[in-house]
């Protein structure tokens, strides 16, 4: 929405699995693992995205690859429907999207050198050789504050952080427009966190790719992100710009969230949580709305309807009965 | 998957050094009976390489003058029913045994890593055509499908490889689709799919080289039954057919006839045969342990 023309366009994207059961396979349950999402990401921008463990951050993450095939719904990149590309087309896009994963010990692997992981990928597109292709490996451990010495390595022999760095001059080897970031930093040390983070904010000031930046710990989604999107149950159901998402968080779950960051001050009092109880099953989500279960605000209308996302005020989407119309008022 | 770090083992087990010479005799003090198992399986290399230096005899040659004459200075081991060398007949055998072992276990490994990986990695109707031909092959002990084979083929050297070869097929192919199934979830998998690799390219540069550790631990495993295998079916006839020396038929040869009147012609071959696959064993054990220790049991 930032831009008039968005780098990615995500469309009502499905993604069911199926639960099979009993002798014949049968199948007796879908998981709804990602239920009609739909969002952009414009040139340069930073989306971020945030929901619990089992929200469907992962899938929307792995079906925009096209790591996993979506049940229905387009993903548009730079103009282009990816959704149903053929096996060679895809290949040839795969260049323009890249992804990040979170554990950095069984993304790399174990027994290929660091310089070779880093440069397969210019081997597999035949976009450099020998010589060529050791300079740009190089370069890249370079930009990413690795040393060019380090490129016999094992990844057994570095530290989370720099296997994270490894998998980020392999995902930066192509020249992506998108990069995909599984929660990329929640398996670092705190301290180190801060380095990957930054990291990514200045190499994407200095290339200018745009980043989908999944992750479940709120700070550092604040610290990177231009636009944020909140998940719940497989349905995003609020997205707005940074500031005025945390300064003015309208869907009841968004408020949960943001309530029960931690603050680091022993003095201060601890607020009751929000919200209690568990996620509900993905495989038989709640009716309506799939918040209503734990909503403290639910109305009978929630358990029955359920609520689209809706421009609220500018730049700010939501998903709840609560802002119903609240958009034209303002 | 854990993938396990050996030189980090080796670190905290004490090990000053983790390179070349220091590493090897740290090995070797750490599992004694594995290095036994491999110098005894380099004497057994070394006897079939050398055996027409240290053979001293023809292992063909007939001599009607020594018949089933007992161990001495001139023969060894003693002579056979017709006269040849035993000691020279065993060094020979060692050839066969090896030719047999290493051949079939090679071959069999290598199709069974193929079926394996085409299995694991592609899934869906391959995997199931592979796995139940598989089932079916393995409903059947070694040794009854290695003696239709031979009975099927005819008994020579490349047949009697071939049909120890097969059965061996289905063993190394589950450990390779079992191994290929856990390493597909992989991040590092996908990351090679989004970059653009193709499947085959994905399959053999990082599933492949991820799954060696084990296959190399049973392949080793697998060369001690092979062996014994073989002189199995020697010993049913069905195995090297005459003149060449195979440790299992001059077991047949005389184990009804002279097991009391030339006892050496028993008790060397069986000597042989026993060493053999004690010693592939021994170390087959030994790498299972150093390479793969979730294995252990």
């Amino acid at each position: 929405m930032t831009d008039a023309t968005p780098l990615l366009e995500v469309t009502d994207l499905v993604k069911h699995y199926a639960v099979r059961g009993g002798v014949l396979r049968r199948r007796v349950g879908t998981v709804h693992a990602v239920d009609g999402v739909s969002f952009t990401v414009g040139v340069g921008e930073t989306l971020g995205m945030v929901g619990e463990s089992g929200c469907g951050k992962s899938t929307v993450a792995r079906a925009i690859l096209r790591l996993v095939e979506p049940t229905s719904g387009s993903i548009q990149l730079n103009g282009l429907d990816i959704t149903h590309l053929g096996k060679a087309d895809l290949r040839e896009h795969r260049r323009s999207m890249q992804i990040i994963f979170q554990d950095p010990f069984a993304s790399l692997n174990p027994r290929m050198t660091a310089g070779d992981i880093v440069g397969e990928p210019l081997s597999v597109h035949g976009l450099a050789t020998g010589e060529k292709r050791r300079e740009r490996v190089a370069e890249l451990f370079d930009q990413v504050g690795l040393r060019a010495d380090q490129m016999q390595n094992y990844p057994h022999q570095f530290s989370g952080g720099q296997r994270q760095r490894i998998c980020i001059a392999r995902a930066l080897s192509l020249g992506p427009d998108l990069i995909v970031c599984d929660e990329p930093v929640s398996a670092l040390d705190v301290s180190i966190q801060a380095q990957v983070i930054n990291l990514l904010i200045d190499l994407q000031r200095r290339h200018g790719f745009s980043y989908l930046f999944i992750a479940h710990d709120l700070a550092v989604v604040a610290h990177i992100s231009h636009r944020v999107a909140v998940m719940y149950l497989g349905r995003i159901v609020e997205i707005a710009e940074k500031a005025e998402l945390f300064a003015n968080p309208r869907h009841p779950y968004t408020q949960a969230l943001l309530a029960s960051v931690p603050v680091a001050d022993p003095k201060k009092k601890t607020l009751k949580p929000m919200i209690d109880g568990d996620v509900p099953s993905p495989i038989n989500p709640p009716s309506g709305c799939a918040f209503h279960t734990r909503c403290r605000y639910v109305m009978d209308r929630c358990k029955v309807d359920t609520p689209v996302l809706e421009e609220a005020s500018a730049k700010h989407q939501v998903a709840c009965w609560l802002n119903e119309g609240t958009g034209r008022e303002l | 998957m854990a993938v396990i770090n050996y030189d980090n083992e080796l670190r905290r087990a004490g090990a000053h050094s983790t390179h070349g010479w220091r590493k090897l005799t740290y090995l070797a003090r750490r599992h004694m009976l594995g290095a036994i198992g491999l110098v005894i399986m380099v004497l057994f290399v070394l006897a079939a390489l050398l055996a027409d230096f240290i053979g001293r005899y023809d292992p063909l040659s007939v001599d009607s003058m020594q018949r089933l004459a007992p161990p001495s200075a001139q023969h060894w081991l003693g002579t056979d029913s017709f006269g040849r060398d035993v000691w020279s007949r065993i060094v020979h055998g060692a050839r066969i045994s090896l030719a047999v072992g290493v051949g079939s276990t090679l071959l069999g490994s290598s199709i069974g890593v193929i079926v394996g990986l085409a299995s694991g990695y592609l899934s869906g109707w391959v995997d199931l055509v592979f796995q139940r031909i598989t089932d079916i092959l393995q409903a059947l002990p070694l040794l009854v499908l290695a003696l239709v084979m031979t009975a099927a083929l005819g008994p020579s050297l490349p047949n009697v490889i071939i049909a120890i070869a097969i059965p061996l097929i289905p063993t190394v192919a589950r450990v390779i689709r079992a191994n290929t199934l856990a390493l597909r979830e992989l991040p590092f998998i996908e990351a090679a799919k989004s970059i653009g690799m193709s499947e085959t390219r994905i399959a053999l540069r990082h599933v492949l080289p991820n799954t060696l550790a084990p296959l190399i631990v049973l392949a080793t495993a697998q060369l001690g039954s092979t062996i014994l295998t073989e002189a199995s079916l020697s010993f049913l006839g069905l195995g090297i057919p005459e003149p060449y020396p195979s440790w299992g038929r001059m077991l047949s040869e005389s184990a009804a006839e002279y097991v009391r009147t030339a006892p050496w012609l028993v008790i060397f071959p069986g000597i042989a045969i026993s060493l053999a696959v004690f010693g592939t064993n021994l170390f087959g054990d030994a790498l299972r342990d150093i390479l793969d220790p979730r294995q252990r049991g």
